[in-house]
């Protein structure tokens, strides 16, 4: 398992890496890449998510660095970040300069 | 005017068109999947793209920190039409951009080719790109401008095939002035230009270095002949491409070699391996480093009455302020240099937007004889300046958020890009530099407290230099939470000093409130306006600073 993170119901993981052509951050879903953290699938099985992983880290083709992070099931049912740097990779810079602001509206 | 720098010759730009072609097919075989990413990164690391949080950083050399107002116009170029209209100038006087597309790096890279700048040796384990002090031919206390000696370096180290896979990056720094400003005991080499019975040579200064073993440079050579630079450079590289260790990347820079083998016994081989090297070089070093002191040569300095200059500052207390603080003695008279601070209020340290770029190109190009530079504080210098031109200057630069009055205070914080943006990063860094800033420029107190120098890291690496700040900081993870440690004492300039560590870190939100105790306290404490928070320090010790740190634990 990725950075000795085993996902369980209680500690569930996603997947996630950066955009191979693009550098953006990306999530998986059913075998697949989306940008919209909130559509990552939570795994909560440790056979799975291995399977999973070994999935993503075969498209390399497509992504680079592909890794399993605990995260947190929002009362949504969606996943939530469970840690920090996690967090500051789905919202992007904390601080606000220059352009930020018309990039984030563009959703560049 | 610069443009006749050998970064600017036919046999540069052909080297450069080479490598960027080169670099382009690596791209394009990475796309296709003919390269792994395993076999791409390395590949990539060498042209200086990184791949961070959220996007590739892009990361471009700045020889020691000069800029044409051409170079300029293109680093705002490239910002607007590669990535999100801003770069980010680092204390190594490179500039990153943080957003480009990796599909578009060939293209970047081509249109900063054309005027003469790379990305080569931005990253990987050869020698850096080299830095000397940014007052550089300018500066009233200068033996001599260092320019011609880093460029000098920067042409021999390019692709030097010895010295491409050593055990860990390299970096230089040349000093020249009375003062170092350059930090030269914080780098693998400092070299201080300096003078010994009638004669100039080089204090060479050996196995400096931040991040998380840190140590202060020593002397290796009190007195070395200017025409044996290379030459003692190389034995230098040498012994340590022989001797660093490759087995821990954390104990493999050139600070660990020297302080595990010992300063005497790493000497001695040098000296000997010098022996060797100093008979290969023939003398063409010196013939390339005379070319260089001509393409070096001074501007057509002008004479120009300082009345107006004089009048301005009795009309106005605002240019009053900016010149009491961002003037830097020139040793011409009538001349001054200008600090251009990236410190803003609420701004990000070391940005830059792309029409900031602009300005300062187009004012550097009418008013300041074509010259800039970018200085390890992640500031600007404006080297050469009517001082009849600085109302003008000072306007211009006023309207685009460039005339922040705060030089050397404790506003000009230096600031990695930390969590924000890095991936080796534990704990952000610039909103905690950005939250000081704002506190103490609320207080009203940046005048009052004087020269500050507070460096934020956010992580043990060191980017931020926070070893070297009279207040370091430096961000960690502390079970999932950011927390700050905070040094006190440091000093990478007259007294070379290693802050040391005060105590326990601070959550994110106590920082402000701590550096407020601190200042507090030296308020308090100084004997007189005139002596700064690092004197006070170092008359009085760490207690008084710690039991204002910690007050509950006093």
């Amino acid at each position: 398992m990725s950075k000795g993170f085993t996902p369980s119901p209680a500690t569930p993981g996603v997947i996630t890496a950066n955009d191979l052509r693009m550098g953006h951050c990306v999530w998986m879903r059913d075998g697949k890449w989306t940008a919209d953290p909130r559509e990552a699938e939570l795994f909560e099985d440790e056979a799975i998510a291995e399977l999973a992983l070994l999935d993503a880290t075969s498209q390399a083709h497509l992504v680079v660095g592909p890794y399993l992070i605990e995260a947190k099931r929002g009362a949504d049912g969606r996943p939530e970040p469970a840690h920090f740097r996690e967090a500051f990779r789905r919202s992007g810079p904390t601080h606000r300069h220059f352009k930020q602001a018309e990039f984030e509206a563009s959703n560049v | 005017m610069f443009d006749a720098r050998p970064q600017h010759n036919d046999q540069h730009r052909e080297y450069l068109r080479h490598r960027t072609q080169q670099f382009r097919r690596q791209v394009e075989r990475r796309l296709d999947g003919s390269l792994t990413e395993e076999e791409f990164r390395p590949l990539r690391l060498k042209n200086g793209v990184y791949l961070q949080l959220h996007s590739y950083m892009y990361r471009v050399a700045i020889p020691y920190g000069a800029l044409t107002p051409d170079q300029m116009r293109m680093l705002g170029h490239v910002a607007e039409r590669w990535d999100r209209g801003y770069g980010h100038f680092t204390t190594r006087t490179n500039i990153q951009f943080h957003w480009h597309k990796l599909v578009d790096i060939p293209d970047s890279m081509e249109a900063l080719n054309s005027v003469g700048i790379h990305s080569i040796q931005t990253s990987g384990n050869t020698i850096r790109n080299v830095n000397a002090d940014a007052f550089a031919g300018a500066a009233a206390d200068e033996l001599e401008d260092p320019r011609p000696w880093a460029e000098l370096i920067r042409i021999w180290s390019t692709d030097h095939a010895e010295f491409q896979f050593l055990p860990r990056k390299f970096k230089i720094s040349v000093s020249a002035g009375k003062q170092d400003r350059s930090a030269v005991s914080a780098y693998d080499i400092g070299l201080r230009i300096v003078e010994k019975d009638g004669q100039r040579g080089f204090q060479v200064w050996v196995g400096g270095g931040l991040g998380r073993t840190p140590y202060l440079g020593q002397v290796i050579r009190e007195f070395l002949p200017q025409a044996d630079l290379l030459p003692y450079l190389e034995a230098i590289l040498s012994v340590y491409n022989l001797t660093g260790r490759r087995d821990n990347k954390w104990k493999a820079r050139i600070k660990i070699t020297v302080n595990e083998r010992g300063l005497d016994v790493f000497r001695a081989d040098v000296e000997e391996e010098f022996k060797h090297r100093r008979q290969q070089f023939s003398g063409l070093d010196q013939e390339i480093l005379n070319d260089l002191r001509a393409q070096f040569a001074p501007p057509e300095f002008l004479d120009a009455p300082v009345e107006g200059y004089e009048a301005a500052r009795a009309a106005n207390g605002a240019f009053r302020s900016w010149t009491d603080t961002n003037l830097h003695p020139h040793r011409i008279p009538g001349y001054a240099s200008v600090i251009v601070t990236l410190k803003a209020p609420g701004a990000t340290p070391g940005d830059m937007s792309a029409e900031q770029m602009r300005l300062v190109a187009d004012l550097a190009e009418r008013l300041a004889h074509g010259d800039i530079r970018v200085n390890h504080d992640q500031n600007l210098v404006l080297p050469h300046v009517r001082k009849a031109d600085l109302p003008e200057i000072y306007e211009a630069l006023r309207a685009v958020g460039l005339a922040t009055a705060n030089f050397g205070k404790i506003t000009d914080i230096i600031s990695c890009p930390g969590m924000d943006y890095c991936t080796l990063a534990t704990a952000r860094s610039i909103p905690i530099a950005q939250d000081i800033a704002a506190h103490f420029r609320a207080r009203g107190l940046e005048d009052e407290i004087g020269e500050m120098k507070i460096r934020i890291s956010g992580c043990i690496n060191a980017c931020g230099h926070h070893h070297l700040g009279h207040i370091g900081i430096l961000g960690l993870d502390r079970a999932g939470v950011e927390n700050y440690q905070i040094t006190l004492g440091g000093d990478g300039y007259e007294t070379p000093t290693l802050g040391q560590r005060a105590g326990a870190g601070f959550p994110a939100d106590e920082v402000v409130p701590a550096i407020d105790r601190l200042v507090d306290a030296y308020l308090e404490l100084r004997e007189s306006p005139e002596e700064r928070f690092i004197d006070a320090y170092r008359r009085l010790g760490v207690a008084p600073f710690k039991a204002a740190l910690y007050p509950a634990d006093a």
